[in-house]
């Protein structure tokens, strides 16, 4: 039922890439993102393709399990594809039919577009797969603590997103305890039209609600006991420390981008697209 | 009506980082009129079995047949035969949604198709054989009961569908000394009425009381099926799979230990105190 739903995927095996510092991973992503958008030809995707490969292998993650995140992009992909190729007016014609016109920097235009959503979505697996989500919310936070003088709630924000992130794994766990439960008392959630499925639901969100709410009430209650007032004066658990490994994947990204600048100065323009 | 577990193995999360294999290669027949209690450490595959008595799980390999049809056949109505089998979740009182007490326990028969009539007999009698007062409870909302009364309509829920089969998932966990003997007397009411029970439990001394048979399991596998006797003599294979024998049996050994002359196989207090008694009138004739 619910088993095919995979949010927040991380991989947990120990790696190299797994133990890089979060704050590092997060602004890696971000620097490779940028990166993307810098490429001119094939061969600065297949330069990113190969840097995707040799990361996913330092971080002794599946290729497939990274590519298989594209999957859910499919059809945005192939709209992204054909808008470009049909709507692009300018360049010269290589194709056409009746209203359908298809032009050279159509084609070259779909077909950045379209790679450049794939790199997007493959660097953000990479981080997503190889950083646990409580790391990432830890991340976020300390990168984001610069903004406290100008009185940004870093600290509550982050520290939502890891209950958040922490209790999502339970109520899908508690969705589909309820759901089975009705079922065993006949309810049937997959037939019928909208109204009547809309209306199935309320014996599962329900019980749902119900259940959210006195977690959260008995978690407050929890941390309360616990003395919990806020960020101000706390001290971390896990202390970031920037290492060895967190320099060398900077240089190595550094490398990328550079490689990927360098393709598009030296090669000529309309080489490989 | 029967059902039989025949070689049924489940893996969750199969093909993941998560993978598990939860039960492995369970054979067990539920036979009719039986009192079947499930019992196992915590996280030997109970709750998994049971979800597969009803259809809810899918065995990843093996079968189960309800009366010789396999339930994962492919003409096969698995809805209507899930309302042959109650099944009681853990924790039930979790799934009421409806506002009053009375439509809850509706819920089940009304998905079943039945007229308002018959609904209404059956609410009224499934909170019968709850203990649940009618004129009292049936226009209150579920939400405002204790935690035993909320458990009490979730049961009568799935009583209210009429099963031929009811399976019980640790019914009395965190409940009261008062709501838990409440709902072991209904069990042993229903029983005798003769409906076929299964219960998962923790509680030797429950299962002693209760149970016709006893099925054992540690580590996603049946290693013990028999008669509460048969297999609360077997206090090695009890402490392998990480269970103690019941109250009385335990205290039973230790008498005898001392020197009481006590016979072999005593697990209920109640057997204890007759034979304790006859032991003392035998020594203080007066
Ligand atoms: N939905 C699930 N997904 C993955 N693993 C599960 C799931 N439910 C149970 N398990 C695992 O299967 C094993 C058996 O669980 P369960 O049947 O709940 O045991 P019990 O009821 O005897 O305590 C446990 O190791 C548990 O972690
Ligand atoms: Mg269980």
């Amino acid at each position: 039922m619910l088993k095919n739903i995979t949010l927040g995927q991380y991989y947990p095996v120990d790696s190299v890439i797994h133990r890089l510092d979060p704050r590092v991973k997060i602004l890696l992503t971000m620097a490779m993102i940028v990166a993307v958008f810098l490429v001119r030809s094939l061969v600065g995707y297949a330069l990113l393709l190969a840097f995707v490969y040799l990361v996913s292998r330092l971080a002794k993650v599946p290729f497939r399990l990274i590519i298989k995140g594209i999957k859910p992009l499919r059809f945005i992909l192939i709209l992204t594809f054909l808008l470009n190729l049909f709507l692009s007016a300018q360049g010269n014609i290589l194709f056409q039919w009746r209203f359908i016109t298809i032009t050279d920097q159509g084609l070259r235009q779909s077909i950045h577009y379209s790679l450049r959503l794939v790199f997007l979505v493959l660097g953000t697996s990479l981080m997503t797969l190889t950083t646990s989500p409580i790391q990432l919310a830890d991340g976020m936070e300390l990168l984001l603590s610069p903004l406290k003088v100008i009185r940004f709630p870093a600290h509550e924000l982050a520290m939502m997103m890891s209950i958040a992130l922490r209790f999502i794994p339970t109520l899908l766990e508690e969705t589909d305890k309820i759901m089975k439960a009705q079922m065993a008392r006949g309810a049937d959630f997959e037939s019928g039209n909208l109204l009547r499925r809309a209306k199935a639901m309320i014996p599962l969100l329900v019980p749902l609600f119900v259940s959210a709410f006195r977690r959260a009430s008995e978690l407050a209650m929890a941390m309360e006991a616990r003395c919990y007032h806020g960020g101000e004066g706390r001290t971390r658990l896990r202390v970031l420390k920037l290492t060895r490994p967190d320099l060398w994947a900077s240089l190595a990204v550094a490398g990328l981008i550079a490689l990927i600048v360098l393709e598009g100065i030296v090669l000529p323009k309309g080489w490989l697209l | 009506m029967s059902i039989e577990l025949r070689n049924v193995t489940h893996v969750y999360a199969e093909g993941s980082a998560f993978r598990s294999v939860a039960l492995e290669d369970i054979s067990l027949t539920i036979e009719d009129g039986e009192f079947l209690a499930l019992v196992g450490h915590t996280g030997c595959g109970k709750s998994t079995l049971v979800q597969h008595l009803n259809g809810l799980l899918k065995p990843s390999s093996g079968q189960v047949l309800v009366d010789g049809q396999d339930l994962h056949g492919e003409h096969v109505n698995r809805r209507l035969l899930r309302m042959k089998v109650g099944l009681v979740f853990q924790y039930p009182e979790y799934q009421l949604f409806e506002e009053t007490v009375a439509k809850d326990i509706a819920f089940g028969p009304k998905n079943m198709g039945l007229g308002a009539d018959e609904i209404d007999r059956r609410v009224r009698s499934a909170m019968a054989q709850m203990h649940l007062d009618y004129q009292k409870y049936a226009e209150r909302s579920p939400f405002e009961l204790s935690g035993g009364q909320m458990r009490r309509v979730a049961i009568a829920g799935i009583l209210a569908m009429e099963p031929q089969t009811l399976v019980l998932d640790e019914p009395t966990a965190g409940l009261d000394p008062h709501g838990r003997d409440r709902i072991l007397g209904i069990l042993r009411e229903l029983h005798e009425k003769g409906t076929t029970i299964v219960m998962v439990s923790h509680s030797m001394d429950d299962v002693a009381r209760l149970a016709t048979r006893v099925a054992v399991m540690s580590h996603g596998k049946l290693i013990a099926t028999g008669t509460p006797r048969e297999v609360f003599s077997r206090q090695d294979m009890m402490e392998n799979a990480g269970l103690r024998i019941p109250e009385a049996a335990r205290l039973c050994q230790s008498l005898r230990q001392r020197g009481v002359p006590l016979p072999d196989g005593l697990f209920t207090l109640e057997e204890l105190r007759t034979h304790l008694s006859a032991l003392w009138r035998e020594a203080h004739p007066c």
